[in-house]
């Protein structure tokens, strides 16, 4: 038992800062620390710069052009990417659909679309969710019916995340509607571009365009684009939501959240005094970096255990995505109290990058105006992927027993 | 970063999990708790043998390896106590004042003592906290007067653990400036004991000092300089409690949820109630965050970095206290009029895990002692 670095992984961590320094683009990492809004291409661009390295995709297996890292040099990069300021990598393409064409896709499938998410050329949202599906998955209607070779889809997915920007759209589909609900579920690809599929932006409490409706009207797809079995899409797409739990504790973003507020604390006053010296409110600080300091440790536990046995993930990762979700609330949160009034002011510009305040608001801090947007938006984190309370339904069924 | 532990500790884990399920039986344990002891002296044997008594010393005096054993090892040694709710008084002994005489004590003191506390022959406790003091380190008002050659003292301390059943006091007194430590011997002439049993089984006592002699060899440490020491043993006593308590953490869920599967109301098992099943989740997730920060307090403690240690350690009391409450008190509720009663094990691990949260610092203390070093950082 051991929590300190290896020499071996402090000279892992300082590859990664220097290659952070020299490649993570300035005018991307402001915004991403400054809470900015970011746009399609610094997303794309920095997957771009990423495999240039060849940690496009780092928990790929090396066979698809992952890197063999284990769970602590993951932990350590994506700490690191976090801290710099460097976008999210989407999960959509990356770690959602790309496990599951390994898996359970055929050779042409592996070779005509991994390649592209690697390399960022394609863009991936996920479509699960329906109007009347949501934590009942299973529920799902859309239709797609076989005609020739191609199926035809007639239905609706909803909340897609940044679905706007997409190039392709993973779906679970109804093929059938024998049997229980899980048997009659297909999984299938679908080039956005196809005829008939209209994209309607759905508006989030921030203001944000970040999700949208995607409706689908005679779509042709060809059967190609099937996943595995017809019918068995359940089953592989039990499989995605099991995988790939290395970030989704979201500790690296978390802890440079962390930072940012107590920055913030130190700079707001409070009767004159730095609000940090607050014993009130430095005593919330406190709590929630006691969450996430035990919320490091579960999380390494978690993904040593499983890099050891080799085994997926288990419903540990509800454990994550519990506290995980939890934590990043907490962050939003004090860092929006913590400007007082001035987490008021709702100004329309404020996310675009260069955005340097309003002439008539001098005191106005820089890294104010998008403090309670995100609180806002990150209501949504105990809500996506499973709700938490979906999630401990899974930790006292599939843990426990019950 | 290796969450592993070694053949040795998996070993060790394994021989003190065998001896609670078979020698030290709750039945056992609630006819200890009522003893004129109130513990085991021949489990105490026993731990001897096991060669957990040694546990942090070095080699030369009966540990098990060069620089004594790590804090993990006890980390260990605690979870299983704390699963099998053991009354022995091994974080009074072993790990406060046998931590005290191995970091302060001269060479002499270490060969004359380490060795019988190994041996299971030579128990202590720590009197240092005061009325009034509440969990302030540095609150000492007993006094310690040179007196010829050695030392004179005067004071009262309160709530001494282990204190009926130690042969040797630790006493902290102030001579002049600084906080000293002196080794009393227990029936020593001036100290007075009274003792009485704690809200968990265990035993302590409130003690006076009028007018102790002891010579200068009594002296532990430098004069003046004891309470960086002082400090240090606590952070291993916190680290211990944190261990202990997710050791009964992980225990109490255990019997919850087979209590969950088994006992049956409007016809079917109470644990297909969605109400206790997200409360059975929660205090499952309650006790591996704790398991994760009494890791981070095992780790750091061992720490060279006196300011990282403490922090660390608070934090870790702080959590696995707060875990602890959760924990105990759901698993009362969740046991509805059984979590009430003294004959089952539930009450009892609830009353230990709330006894170590107001031991050496509660929630509160140690949430603002971490909070207070973020002023530092
Ligand atoms: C910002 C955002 C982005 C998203 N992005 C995507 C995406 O890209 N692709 C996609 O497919 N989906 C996406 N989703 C959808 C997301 O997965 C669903 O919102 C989620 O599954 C919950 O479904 P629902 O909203 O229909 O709520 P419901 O299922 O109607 O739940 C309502 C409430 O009831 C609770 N509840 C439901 N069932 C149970 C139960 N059995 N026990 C106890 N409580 C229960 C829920 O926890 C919730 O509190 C996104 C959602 C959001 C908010
Ligand atoms: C100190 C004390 C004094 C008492 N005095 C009296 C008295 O004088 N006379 C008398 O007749 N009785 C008395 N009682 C009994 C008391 O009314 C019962 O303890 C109470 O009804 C709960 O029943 P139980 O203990 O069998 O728990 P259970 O019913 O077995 O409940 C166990 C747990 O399951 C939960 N649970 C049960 N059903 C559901 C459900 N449908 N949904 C969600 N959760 C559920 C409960 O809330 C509890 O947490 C006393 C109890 C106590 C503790």
């Amino acid at each position: 038992m051991d929590l300190n670095f290896t020499a071996e992984e402090q000279l892992f961590r300082e590859e990664v800062r220097g290659f952070l320094r020299a490649k993570l683009p300035v005018a991307i990492s402001r915004k991403v620390l400054g809470g900015k809004r970011l746009e399609k291409g610094d997303f794309v661009r920095w997957q771009q710069l990423l495999n240039e390295r060849g940690w496009g995709a780092v928990a790929w297996p090396e066979a698809f052009g992952g890197t063999g890292w284990n769970a602590v040099q993951q932990h350590i990069f994506d700490e690191e990417c976090a801290d710099a300021g460097a976008p999210l990598q989407l999960p959509f393409g990356l770690k959602m659909v790309a496990p599951v064409i390994m898996a359970f896709g055929n050779p042409a499938q592996q070779q005509r679309f991994l390649p592209r998410i690697i390399d960022g050329s394609d863009w991936w949202c996920q479509g699960y969710s329906e109007p009347g599906a949501g934590s009942d998955l299973a529920s799902l209607t859309m239709r797609a019916v076989r005609e020739g070779d191609h199926y035809v889809v007639n239905g609706q997915k909803t909340w897609n995340t940044l679905g706007q920007y997409a190039d392709w759209i993973f779906c679970l589909v109804r093929t059938s509607t024998e049997g229980r609900p899980q048997t009659g579920i297909s999984f299938l690809l679908i080039d956005m571009k196809t005829p008939g599929i209209t994209v309607r932006p759905i508006i989030m409490l921030d203001g944000e365009h970040e999700i949208n409706e995607v409706w689908f009207e005679d779509v042709r797809v060809p059967v190609e684009n099937l996943i595995g079995e017809e019918n068995k899409g359940w089953t592989y797409a039990k499989f995605l939501l099991g995988h790939e739990r290395t970030g989704i504790a979201g500790v690296g973003r978390s802890k440079r959240e962390l930072k940012k507020l107590k920055d913030i604390a130190r700079k707001e006053t409070a009767n004159g005094r730095p609000l940090i010296e607050d014993q009130r409110f430095r005593d919330r600080i406190a709590q929630v970096e006691l969450e996430l300091m035990a919320l490091e440790i579960t999380n390494l536990r978690v993904i040593s255990a499983e890099g050891e046995k080799k085994r997926a993930p288990g419903p540990e990762a509800s454990i994550l995505k519990i506290k995980g979700s939890e934590i990043q609330q907490m962050l939003t949160e004090l860092q929006m109290q913590a400007l007082g009034h001035y987490a008021l002011p709702y100004l329309e510009n404020a996310l675009d990058a260069g955005w340097q305040g309003d002439a008539g608001m001098p005191d106005y801090a820089d890294y104010a105006a998008s403090l309670a947007g995100h609180y806002f938006n990150f209501r949504k984190t105990t809500i996506y992927g499973g709700s938490n309370e979906i999630q401990k339904n899974i930790i006292s069924q599939m843990i426990l027993g019950l | 970063m290796d969450f592993n532990y070694t053949e040795e500790q998996l070993a060790l884990q394994d021989t003190l999990r065998r001896f609670i399920a078979k020698d030290y039986g709750f039945e056992h344990r609630r006819a200890l708790a009522k003893s004129a002891d109130g513990f085991d002296r021949s489990a105490w044997k026993t731990f001897a043998d096991f060669g957990i008594l040694a546990l942090p010393f070095p080699e030369d005096f009966g540990g098990i390896s060069e620089h004594g054993g790590n804090a993990v090892d006890t980390m260990l040694v605690m979870e299983m106590l704390g699963r099998g709710l053991a009354l022995e008084p091994y974080v009074s002994t072993v790990v406060l004042c046998g931590g005290l005489i191995r970091d302060a004590g001269s060479a002499a003191q270490k060969k004359a003592l380490l060795p019988a506390i190994a041996g299971g022959e030579l128990m202590l406790a720590l009197a240092h906290f005061e009325p009034g003091a509440r969990y302030e380190l540095d609150h000492v008002a007993t006094t310690a007067t040179a007196a010829g050659s050695g030392w004179r003292l005067d004071g009262a301390k309160a709530v001494v653990l282990g204190g009926p059943s130690a042969d040797k006091l630790i006493v902290s007194a102030r001579a002049g400036k600084g906080l000293s430590l002196f080794l009393v011997d227990a029936k020593a002439s001036g100290v007075t004991l009274r003792a009485y049993p704690t809200q968990d089984g265990a035993r302590a006592a409130d003690v006076k000092l009028a007018g102790v002699k002891v010579g200068a060899d009594a002296l532990l440490g430098t004069a003046g300089a004891a309470l960086p020491v002082i400090e240090r043993a606590l952070d291993y006593a916190n680290a211990a409690l944190c261990a202990e308590a997710v050791g009964i953490m992980s225990a109490l869920n255990e019997v919850t949820l087979e209590y969950l599967k088994t006992r049956k109301q409007f016809g079917v098992p109470i644990g297909k109630f969605q109400a206790l099943q997200h409360r059975m989740a929660d205090m499952v997730i309650a006790t591996e965050q704790a398991r994760s920060m009494a890791t981070l307090a095992a780790v750091r403690v061992d720490s060279r970095d006196a300011a990282e240690r403490s922090r660390s350690v608070a934090a870790a009391k702080a959590y696995v206290t707060q875990s602890a409450r959760l924990v105990g008190q759901q698993a009362v509720q969740l046991h509805g009029g059984m979590g009430v009663v003294d004959e089952l094990n539930v009450a009892h691990y609830f009353k230990r895990l709330t006894m170590i949260g107001l031991t050496f610092g509660d929630a509160d203390y140690h949430l603002g002692k971490f909070s207070d070093a973020l002023l530092v950082a």
